[in-house]
C-alpha cells in the first residue's frame, strides 16, 4: 500500500467520522467541528489520491486543497457569527426544542 | 479583448460591487446597484451578440491555462442562464430596493451579499471544471445563508443555520466526489472528464456522491426539509432570488454532470431512482404546499414540488434515443427557466400582497380580490406557468417532457407530469379562493407602491409568454461549446 | 399586415384588449366601462361578419408561427370556425348589454367585466384554432377565465361551485392533453382540415387510435357536460345569470361540443371514425345524456337548475348529430350548436329577469308572472317551445334535420330518442308556461324591484331576451335562406363527405 493511498483511506475514515458526528450531534458548535472534520477528511483524500507516477506531489491538488481550506474557513466564520447571535438572542446552543445539556 | 471585457464584466464586476457596497450602506447601495445592473445587462447582451455570431468558446481566465488556471466554458446553455440571471436578479434587486426598509439594522449587508450571490451564480453557469463549480456553489451558498439571516431575528437565524448545515454537508459530499474523480482520471475539466471516464466503480461512486450533495443543495425530496423555512422566512425579494436562481444553480450542475458523465458512469437503476425521487418531490411538495396556512410557506413548498420536474431528466436521457434525450433536455431546461421567472414573480407578488393586507396568512387575503391589485394579477399570471397551463413556458416545458416520456415509452413520468399540474392547481387556487371570499368587516387594504408591482408583473408576463416564443431560448441553448 | 392576418387577430384582440382596459379602469368609471365593453363587442361582431362574408366567398384568413420546431400556433377561419365565432360574438354583445343591466349597483364590476371579456376572447380563439395545440391553449384559457366569474359572489356556495368546476375542467384538460401528446407522437402536428387526416392515420394501430380518441373525447366531454362528467354544470348555477348564459350558451359547454366536431371531422375524419367504430359508442353516450338530462330536469324545483339539466340534455344533440354518418345528420348536429345557444340564452336571460325583477327563483313561485312581466314571459315561452321542437321554431329545425339524418344513416332508434326527449321537454317546460300565463298570483312577489319607465323591467334586461326570442323564430322560419344557420351548417357538412 502506497503512502498516498494510506492518506486517502485515513481521509475517508475522517470523512465518515465527521459525517456521523454531523448527523448525530445537536450542539451547534460540535456540529460545526464535525463539519470541519469532514472537510479535513476530504482534503486528505484529495491530496492522497492525486499522486504523480514520479512521486512528486501534484501541485494542482495542493492548489485545490488550499482553495478548499479558504472556503471552509469562510463557511466556519459565517456559521460562528450566526451561532453567536442565536445564542445571544435565545440563550440556546442547539436549534431544536430540546433542553440544553 | 472583447471577450476579456465580457468575462470580466460577468465575474469581477459583481465582486467589486460587493466590496464597494459593503463600504457605503443600503441607501447609497441602491444607486450603485442600479449602475451595476445596467452594466450586467450590457455585458449579457454583448455575450448574446458574440455567441450568436461566432458560437461558443472556452476561455482561460487571466490567460492562465488549466489545470492551474481557471477555464470557463461559454456555450449556449451558459449564455441562456446568464441572461436569465441578469433578468431575474435585476428584478429582485429593484424590488428589494423599494421593499426593504433602509433603516433596519443588518440591511447594509444586503447589497454586498446580493452581489456576491450574483458573482457566484454566474461563476457556476460559466465554470468549465468541477472544482470551480464547487467554489461557485460555495460562494452562492454562503451569500444565500447570509441573506436568509438578514433580519437577525431568531426564526430567521434558525432557518439560516439549518440551511447552512444542510448546504455544507452537500458541498462536502460534492467535494469528495471531485477528489475521487480527480484521483481516478487526473483531470477536473468537464470536457476532458467526459472523454476520459470509463465505467468503473470509483467513477460511479464519485458521481453518486456528487449527486447526493447536489440533491441536498437543490432540496430534492426527501432532503428538502431545510428549504421551506429558509425561503418562507426570508424577505420576499430574497426568497425570490433563492427559489429562482440559487436552487437552480445546484440543479443545473447536476443536469450538466449527468449529461456529460451520465452516459458512461450512470446506471438505469440510478436514473430511475432520481426520477422516482423527483416524482415524490412533485407529489409531496405540492401536497405540503396545499396544507400550508402561510402564503410564503405555500410558495416555498411549491418550489420543492417544482424542482422535482428537473430530476425527470435522469430517466428520460439514459439509454433512450437521441430524439427523446433532446426533447427531455429541452423540456427540463425550459422548465428551469420558466420556473425561475414564475417563482420569482410569485414570491415578489406574495410579498406585495402581504404588505397590502398586513399579514402573511392566506385567510387574511379575504376581500383582496375586490381591489384588483396588480400584485394579484402578477401572482395569477405566474401561477399559470407554475400549473403548466398554456400558453406559459411551464406548459411548453411540460409538453416537451410529455413528448419525451411518451416517445420513450416511459408513461409513468408522463403521468407524474400531468398529476403534478393538477396538484399545483390545488394550491394555487387555494390562494385565489381566499382572495374571493367576501369579507363583511371593513377592509384595510394598502396598495403597495406601483413600482413594486412592476417587477413581479414583468417577470410573470415573461413566464406566461415564454411558451409561445420558446423556440428562441431553445435555439440559443443549442449553440455548442468550443469547436 | 394584410387583412388575412389582421381580421382574425383583430377580432381576438378586440376582446383581449377590452379586458385589459377594463381591468385598468377604476371601479367607479361605469360609463367608460360600458363604452369600452359595447364598442369592443360591436367591433368584434363587425370583424367576424366581414370574415363570414369573406369565407363565404372562398377567402382564407389566418396566421401560423412555430412555437417549437414541430409545433405550430395556427389561427384559421374556416366555415366551421365562423359558425362558432359568429355565435359567440353575437351573443357576447347581447350578454354584455344584459350584464350591464343585471349588475347595476353591484360591487366588483371591473373584475367581472374584465374576466368576461377574457372569457369571450378565449371562445373566439377556440373557434379560430387551426390545430389541437392552439385549441388547447384557448380551451385552458377559457377554464381559467371562467373561474373568477363562477366564484364572483364570493359566498361559500360560489366558492365550492368554483372548486367543483376546476376539479372537473382541469382534470378534463389534463386528459385531453394526454390524448394530444399521444396523437402528436404518432402522427406529428395535425392541422384541422376537412375530412381529417385519415390517410395519415390509416396505417396506425386501431386500438391505439381508439384509445387516443377516448382520451380526447373524455377531455372534451367534461366541458360539454356529457353524463357522467356533467356534475359541475348544475353546481355552477350559483353564478350571476349572465355567467350562466355564458356557460350554457356561448362559451364553455359549446367549447366542448365544438372540440368534438373538430376531433371527429377535422382530425380523424368522420368516415375514418366510422370505420374505427367510434361513432356507435359516442352516439350511445349522447343518447343516454339526452334522456338522463331531461329526466333530471323534470324533478328540479329551482328554475335555473332545471335549465341547467336541460342544457346537459340539449347539448348532447350535437354529438348525436355528428355520429349520424351523412351530411344531413351532420348539419343537424352543427346547426344545433347555434340553435341551442339562441334558445338557452333566451331562457337564462328570462330566468335572470324573474330573479332580478320579482325575486322569483323557484318554479312554484312563478304563478302569474306572465301578467307582471308579459314581454319576458313571451320570450320565455318562445324559448321553451323552441326547446320542445315546436314548428316553426329553431328547435324544430334541429330535430327535423336530425330525424331525417337518422333515417338517412339507417339509425331509426335515434328517432325514438328524439321523440322521447321532446316529450320530456314538454313535460318539464309546459307546466312552467302554464304557471306563467294561466295561474293567479297567490300573494305578493318575494322581492319586487321597481324600474322607472313603462317597461316591466330595466331595458338593458329586456331587449336582449326579446332579440334572441325573435331570432329563434326567424332562424326557424328562414332556415332555407342563405346565411341562415341551417344553410351554413349544410355548407360545412357538405365538404366533409366529398367523394
Amino acid at each position: 500500500m502506497s503512502p498516498g493511498l494510506l492518506y486517502a483511506l485515513a481521509g475517508m475514515l475522517l470523512f465518515v467520522m465527521g459525517l456521523a458526528g454531523f448527523a448525530l450531534l445537536r450542539h451547534l458548535l460540535r456540529r460545526l467541528m464535525a463539519f470541519n472534520l469532514v472537510g479535513s477528511g476530504t482534503f486528505l483524500v484529495l491530496v492522497g489520491l492525486a499522486q504523480r507516477p514520479d512521486g512528486e506531489p501534484d501541485p494542482v491538488a495542493q492548489a485545490l486543497v488550499l482553495t478548499g481550506i479558504v472556503v471552509a474557513i469562510a463557511a466556519t466564520a459565517l456559521a460562528l457569527v450566526l451561532m453567536r447571535r442565536w445564542f445571544d438572542l435565545t440563550g440556546r446552543t442547539r436549534l431544536d426544542g430540546e433542553a440544553d445539556e | 479583448m472583447t471577450l476579456n471585457l465580457l468575462v470580466a464584466g460577468l465575474l469581477f464586476t459583481p465582486l467589486a460591487w460587493a466590496v464597494v457596497s459593503l463600504l457605503i450602506g443600503f441607501r447609497a447601495g441602491r444607486w450603485l446597484a442600479g449602475a451595476g445592473m445596467v452594466l450586467q445587462a450590457g455585458v449579457t447582451l454583448g455575450l448574446v451578440w458574440t455567441l450568436t455570431g461566432q458560437g461558443g468558446f472556452e476561455y482561460a481566465l487571466g490567460d492562465w491555462q488549466p489545470p492551474l488556471g481557471i477555464g470557463l466554458r461559454v456555450d449556449g446553455m451558459a449564455l441562456t442562464l446568464v441572461l436569465l440571471t441578469t433578468l431575474v436578479a435585476s428584478a429582485c434587486g429593484l424590488h428589494a430596493a423599494g421593499y426593504l426598509e433602509a433603516d433596519r439594522p443588518g440591511q447594509r449587508y444586503f447589497w454586498p451579499l446580493f452581489w456576491f450571490l450574483w458573482a457566484g451564480i454566474n461563476g457556476v453557469w460559466l465554470a468549465g471544471d468541477i472544482f470551480n463549480i464547487y467554489v461557485g456553489l460555495e460562494l452562492v451558498t454562503l451569500a444565500a445563508v447570509g441573506l436568509v439571516a438578514l433580519s437577525g431575528e431568531p426564526p430567521a437565524l434558525r432557518a439560516a443555520l439549518r440551511y447552512l448545515f444542510a448546504a455544507l454537508a452537500g458541498s462536502l459530499a460534492f467535494l469528495l466526489g471531485v477528489a475521487l474523480l480527480y484521483g481516478a482520471y487526473g483531470t477536473l475539466s468537464l470536457r476532458l472528464l467526459a472523454e476520459a471516464v470509463q465505467a468503473d466503480g470509483t467513477g460511479s461512486a464519485a458521481l453518486a456522491l456528487m449527486f447526493a450533495g447536489l440533491a441536498v443543495k437543490t432540496a430534492l425530496f426527501p432532503v428538502h426539509a431545510w428549504l421551506p423555512p429558509a425561503h418562507g422566512i426570508a424577505h420576499a425579494p430574497v426568497s425570490a432570488l433563492l427559489s429562482a436562481l440559487v436552487v437552480k444553480a445546484s440543479a443545473w450542475v447536476a443536469i450538466r454532470l449527468w449529461l456529460d458523465l451520465g452516459p458512461v458512469l450512470g446506471s438505469s437503476g440510478g436514473a430511475f431512482l432520481m426520477g422516482l425521487l423527483g416524482t415524490a418531490a412533485i407529489v409531496w411538495g405540492s401536497w405540503m404546499a396545499w396544507c400550508q396556512t402561510g402564503l410564503k410557506k405555500l410558495v416555498a413548498y411549491s418550489s420543492v414540488g417544482q424542482v422535482g420536474y428537473l430530476f425527470l431528466l435522469f430517466p428520460l436521457t439514459f439509454a433512450v434515443s437521441d430524439r427523446v434525450a433532446e426533447l427531455a433536455t429541452q423540456g427540463v431546461m425550459l422548465h428551469l427557466i420558466s420556473h425561475a421567472l414564475a417563482k420569482a414573480a410569485l414570491f415578489m407578488a406574495a410579498g406585495n400582497l402581504i404588505w397590502a393586507v398586513g399579514d402573511g396568512r392566506i385567510v387574511s387575503l379575504a376581500g383582496a380580490g375586490r381591489h384588483l391589485p396588480l400584485s394579484l394579477f402578477a401572482f395569477g399570471l405566474a401561477a399559470v406557468s407554475i400549473m403548466g397551463l398554456p400558453p406559459s413556458g411551464g406548459f411548453t416545458a411540460k409538453w416537451l417532457l410529455l413528448q419525451a416520456a411518451w416517445q420513450a415509452g416511459q408513461w409513468g413520468w408522463a403521468l407524474a407530469v400531468l398529476v403534478g399540474g393538477l396538484l399545483a392547481a390545488l394550491y394555487v387556487f387555494k390562494v385565489f379562493a381566499a382572495c374571493y371570499v367576501d369579507k363583511a368587516s371593513g377592509d384595510d387594504f394598502h396598495y403597495p407602491p406601483r413600482r413594486l408591482d412592476l417587477m413581479p408583473l414583468g417577470l410573470a408576463v415573461m413566464a406566461l409568454g415564454l411558451g409561445l416564443v420558446a423556440g428562441l431560448p431553445l435555439h440559443w441553448m443549442g449553440i455548442g461549446g468550443a469547436p | 399586415m394584410t387583412t388575412t392576418v389582421a381580421l382574425p387577430l383583430g377580432a381576438l384582440l378586440a376582446s383581449l384588449l377590452a379586458s385589459v382596459v377594463i381591468f385598468m379602469l377604476p371601479e367607479r368609471r361605469h360609463g367608460a366601462r360600458i363604452a369600452v365593453n359595447l364598442s369592443a363587442a360591436a367591433l368584434k361582431l363587425a370583424l367576424v361578419c366581414v370574415m363570414i362574408w369573406g369565407v363565404f366567398q372562398g377567402r382564407a384568413y389566418g396566421l401560423r408561427f412555430a412555437v417549437l420546431p414541430e409545433l405550430d400556433f395556427v389561427l384559421r377561419a374556416d366555415a366551421l370556425a365562423m359558425m362558432f365565432a359568429g355565435l359567440s360574438s353575437l351573443l357576447w354583445l347581447l350578454t354584455t348589454v344584459y350584464a350591464v343591466g343585471y349588475l347595476e349597483d353591484s360591487p366588483n364590476r371591473s373584475r367581472f367585466f374584465g374576466f368576461f371579456s377574457l372569457c369571450v376572447a378565449s371562445t373566439l380563439g377556440i373557434a379560430l384554432a387551426g390545430n389541437l395545440f392552439t385549441f388547447f391553449v384557448f380551451y385552458e384559457m377559457l377554464t381559467l377565465s371562467t373561474y373568477p366569474l363562477v366564484v364572483h359572489r364570493g359566498t361559500p356556495e360560489a366558492l365550492s361551485a368554483g372548486r367543483k368546476y376546476l376539479a372537473y375542467t382541469l382534470t378534463g384538460g389534463a386528459v385531453l392533453l394526454l390524448g394530444m401528446v399521444w396523437l402528436q407522437s404518432l402522427a406529428g402536428d395535425l392541422t384541422f382540415q376537412p375530412q381529417g387526416h385519415s390517410q395519415l392515420l390509416a396505417h396506425q394501430d386501431r386500438g391505439t387510435l381508439t384509445a387516443i380518441f377516448a382520451l380526447l373525447f373524455a377531455g372534451l366531454a367534461v366541458k360539454a357536460a356529457v353524463v357522467p362528467l356533467h356534475g359541475w354544470l348544475p353546481a355552477a348555477m350559483v353564478a350571476p345569470a349572465p355567467v350562466s348564459a355564458l356557460l350554457h350558451a356561448v362559451a364553455v359547454v359549446k367549447a366542448g361540443a365544438f372540440g368534438m366536431v373538430r376531433v371527429l371531422y377535422h382530425v380523424f375524419g368522420i368516415e375514418f371514425s366510422a370505420a374505427l367504430g367510434l361513432l356507435g359508442p359516442v352516439a350511445g353516450v349522447a343518447a343516454f345524456t339526452i334522456i338522463y338530462g331531461s329526466v333530471r330536469a323534470l324533478v328540479q324545483t329551482d328554475l335555473k337548475r332545471r335549465l341547467a339539466f336541460s342544457t346537459i340534455s340539449q347539448v348532447a344533440y350535437i354529438p348525436l348529430g355528428l355520429c349520424l354518418l351523412g351530411p344531413v345528420g351532420t348539419a343537424g348536429g352543427l346547426v344545433h350548436l347555434l340553435h341551442q345557444g339562441l334558445m338557452k340564452i333566451t331562457l337564462f336571460f328570462c330566468a335572470g329577469n324573474y330573479a332580478e325583477t320579482i325575486g322569483v327563483q323557484r318554479i312554484d313561485a312563478l304563478d302569474g308572472a306572465g301578467r307582471r312581466m308579459p314581454a319576458t314571459s313571451m320570450a320565455f315561452t318562445v324559448g321553451a317551445f323552441g326547446m320542445m321542437g315546436t314548428p316553426p321554431l329553431a328547435g324544430f329545425v334541429t330535430k327535423w334535420t336530425l330525424g331525417t339524418g337518422a333515417l338517412a344513416a339507417d339509425m331509426p332508434w335515434v328517432i325514438a330518442v328524439l321523440v322521447a326527449s321532446s316529450l320530456l321537454n314538454a313535460v318539464y317546460f309546459l307546466p312552467l308556461v302554464h304557471r306563467l300565463w294561466f295561474r293567479e298570483l297567490p300573494g305578493a312577489w318575494p322581492r319586487e324591484h321597481h324600474h322607472e319607465g313603462r317597461l316591466e323591467t330595466s331595458p338593458w334586461l329586456l331587449w336582449p331576451p326579446l332579440f334572441t326570442a325573435a331570432s329563434i323564430l326567424v332562424v326557424g322560419l328562414l332556415a332555407a335562406v342563405p346565411f341562415s344557420p341551417l344553410s351554413w351548417a349544410e355548407l360545412v357538412a357538405a365538404r366533409e363527405f366529398a367523394p
